[in-house]
């Protein structure tokens, strides 16, 4: 018996967790608690070294000292605070408008919002609230599919979890060891990719089924001109003027400069909206009537979220801010514009702070938790046994991927991203290095598929959140009078499953094209790293910090400095490893017997 | 047991006021982190305290409101199987819970951690970095909150006993305060008209 527990520790130590966690204590004290209990059952066996918890501390202080989960306050703190704001609902009443003559205008207009939401920002919850109860009612009176409709919001709410800047990129990329900057910038074009899949669905729906989703009827348009028109075309001509005038600003500030990809895009970008911006200002102040209303409306709702988007994700691609700062100037523009709009009360700020807290308290702690738990499951060598697992797999690295892959997406209809990310993925991180897998690729790639546990009949997240909000009983339509039949549990499931299957396509374009994350590896570095030396100038031999002190850099989104994180890869280390090449095993953890030390080809 | 339940509600209070009151570093950390990136940019300087004093609040606020949420009853669980389980076998595995897994982990915790908060202390242990903070603050931290999380585990085992005795009524029911989401779909409906 002893014999097979001291040859089988750690398969039973896992086996043990997932016992334990499925009892449905708080996740956090379970995860910690096992690693105890066996850390002693080791130390009784002869395993592990007495002096074992001794490194307990040390782990705690690596947590702690860690800038990058500092962005989970901040970004939590800025959705809290945006999605009282208003914003989302001026956006989804006035892009519901533009788009909403088109056959399933709607539909686009609520993956557009969600979208655009998703890139200032990253709260599922917020999303799907905003539109089940803005949009979901107007869908509904002009009859369109509720499992449709259902679907659609429910997805595009998940998109907060792919476009940057979202909190399950930061903890992948601090996860896996690798700079949150290039996550970002990876996890881009799939971000889009996704979206246009969401896009190119509704648009076959509407080809195939077009009572799915109708365009809505003349009399559902507010934003007309005196003459009737609806002031599309004046739109489009300001649109078409903005694009010259940001490429012309382009060809002419950059000619003949060798500027890195990020930075040209997000000034260009910025350029294009602040002409849309004056134009429409001036237009208003100087009372011109240039400009159509609808045009002028969307002007100024996109205006914003544009700002936030600069505010947060420009400031780190053009390396002014790292993006935990990008996080707090984020949760700074949020407060200045909730105040702007006199949405901001005392009450507000205490419940979001009150939110946060709390938030960042059980994320951190399941952390805590899973940290204890891998001092112990190194020790018995867990990692070696896991890597046995997973390296053995036929196919190589399509074959790991695929079988990884699979795994995530039938664990997310359990576990939800906090859980997956901080139990499963630092066991996956070493074994997909050693098989030569870029690890910004295959954060992007496990972000995808875990934007699926938001989904899933029947305890997605994002499902709940719609039922919450949807009518579940007949209603009467506030502007028709007509009776109105309610949005019923089974449909809001079925209505999710194509987005699921979307999700899984996704996975497998992304596993298929890693072109499209690899991308990040063109940004060169706009930060001079010689002055990130003077402005920062961490000890990296310091004895007791953290293994990701690096991030406070600026500009560590960039190759320039990610050879310095390179050093921290071991995601269980909490000093800085002396060994730093990337690819070798991890260390045993500390306190482990020496018997237990490498671990085999 | 009226003694129990009185000290089980001294315990809430304590550590809701504790955490409502460290819930204010949420506000002075974005503050200070913001305004550091926008020095560090116009000025061209940046100051390691500024950066330190960043993650001792990050410390601050997850070490020691950890306590609060768990008397709020928000660390996530995985309610899979549990969920569907009668509201008195709930309860026992949060009486076990907190007896094997919570308090053993708590405890030891918080005595090594102890250890090396008066070791830092008498060496006056000061951050290598230069202009960089003294540690022993961050250090006591860790002992505080494990500790706090104790007594909290303490009134929560007072409270599910107090619970299957039915001297109160269940305490994990959510009837505290309502959750934001909550708030955002009233408001939303309030701008609305359909005041709910």
């Amino acid at each position: 018996m002893t014999a097979f527990i001291i040859a089988n520790m750690a398969p039973l130590m896992f086996a043990a967790l997932v016992v334990v966690l499925l009892l449905g204590y708080p996740v956090a004290f379970a995860l910690a608690a096992v690693g105890i209990g066996f850390g002693l059952l080791g130390i009784e066996f002869g395993l592990l070294q007495p002096t074992l918890f001794q490194a307990l501390p040390e782990r705690l202080w690596g947590v702690m000292s860690n800038d990058t989960l500092l962005a989970i306050p901040f970004f939590t703190f800025m959705g809290l605070i945006l999605e009282r704001s208003g914003m989302a609902e001026d956006l989804l009443d006035t892009i519901g408008q533009l788009f909403g003559p088109i056959r399933g205008g709607l539909a686009y207009a609520v993956i557009f919002v969600g979208a655009l939401l998703a890139a200032t920002t990253g709260v599922v919850a917020a999303s799907v609230i905003s539109m089940g109860l803005i949009s979901l009612p107007i869908m509904l009176r002009y009859g369109y599919d509720r499992r449709l409709a259902s679907g659609v919001i429910a997805a595009s709410g998940t998109l907060a979890q792919i476009i940057p800047p979202s909190l399950v990129l930061i903890i992948m990329a601090d996860q896996l060891g690798k700079s949150v900057g290039d996550m970002y910038a990876g996890a881009f074009i799939p971000g889009f990719v996704l979206t246009g899949l969401y896009v190119g669905y509704v648009l076959l729906v509407t080809i195939f089924k077009p009572d799915r989703a109708p365009a809505l009827p003349a009399e559902a348009r507010t934003l007309l001109e005196p003459d009737g028109s609806h002031g599309t075309r004046s739109l489009m001509a300001l649109t078409v003027l903005s694009v010259v005038a940001a490429l012309a600003y382009e060809f002419w500030y950059y000619a003949g400069k060798e500027s890195p990809l990020d930075e040209k895009i997000v000034i260009t970008m910025s350029v294009g909206i602040g002409f849309a911006f004056g134009a429409a200002l001036v237009n208003r102040v100087l009372k011109l009537g240039l400009l159509s209303k609808l045009a002028e409306r969307v002007v100024f709702v996109l205006i914003p979220p544009l700002a936030l988007i600069f505010l947060v994700l420009g400031t780190i691609f053009l390396g002014i801010a790292t993006p935990t700062e990008g996080g707090a100037m984020g949760a700074m523009g949020a407060l200045i514009m909730a105040f702007a709009r006199r949405r901001l009360s005392f009450s507000l700020l205490k419940q979001a702070l009150d939110t946060t807290a709390k938030l960042t308290a059980f994320v951190v702690f399941i952390l805590v938790g899973a940290r204890v738990f891998s001092l112990t499951f190194y020790g018995v060598n867990g990692h070696v046994w896991v890597e046995h697992l997973l390296s053995g797999l036929p196919g190589g690295q399509i074959g790991f991927l695929i079988v990884v892959n699979v795994l995530v997406f039938l664990l997310a209809f359990f576990l939800d991203f906090f859980e997956l990310s901080f139990i499963v993925v630092p066991l996956l991180g070493p074994v997909a290095e050693k098989l030569g897998i870029d690890l910004i690729w295959f954060g992007v790639l496990l972000g995808v598929n875990m934007q699926t546990s938001f989904m899933h009949p029947p305890f997605g997240f994002a499902l709940f959140y719609l039922r919450s909000v949807a009518p579940a009983k007949e209603y009467v339509d506030k502007l028709t009078g007509k009776l109105m039949a309610p949005v019923t549990t089974m449909q809001i499931y079925w209505g999710a499953v194509p987005f699921v299957i979307i999700q899984v396509i996704m996975v497998g374009l992304v596993i298929l094209f890693p072109q499209m994350v690899m991308v990040y590896k063109d940004d060169a570095p706009t930060v001079d790293p010689s002055t990130i030396q003077i402005e920062v100038p961490f000890d990296q031999a310091a004895p007791d910090r953290g293994g990701t002190d690096f991030d406070a850099k600026p500009g560590d989104g960039k190759d320039g400095a990610a050879p310095a994180k390179e050093e921290n890869y071991n995601p269980f280390a909490d000093s800085p490893a002396p060994t730093p090449a990337p690819g070798a095993a991890p260390d045993a953890a500390p306190g482990a017997a020496p018997a237990g030390g490498a671990p085999p080809k | 047991m009226n003694a129990l339940l009185a000290l089980s509600r001294l315990i809430d209070r304590i550590n809701e006021r504790i955490g409502r009151t460290v819930m204010w570093l949420v506000l002075v950390a974005v503050a200070v982190s913001a305004i550091n990136a926008i020095v560090r940019k116009v000025f061209n300087m940046s100051s390691n305290a500024f950066l330190e004093a960043q993650w001792y609040m990050f410390s601050a606020i997850f070490l020691l409101c950890s306590a609060y949420t768990l008397q709020r009853n928000e660390h996530i669980r995985i309610d899979v199987i549990a969920g569907k389980l009668s509201k008195r076998a709930q309860t026992w595995i949060d009486i076990l819970g907190t007896i094997f897994f919570l308090t053993p982990m708590a405890l030891l915790i918080m005595v090594l951690s102890w250890k090396v908060f008066t070791m830092s202390y008498i060496s006056n242990e000061v951050s290598t970095n230069a202009g960089g903070l003294p540690i022993w603050p961050a250090r006591v931290l860790v002992p505080i909150g494990f500790f706090l999380l104790l007594l909290q585990g303490l009134s929560e085992l007072i409270k599910r006993f107090a619970f299957l005795k039915g001297l109160i009524p269940d305490p994990t029911e959510k009837v505290l305060s309502k959750s934001a989401e909550d708030e955002l779909a009233e408001a939303i409906r309030q701008a609305r008209g359909e005041v709910a």
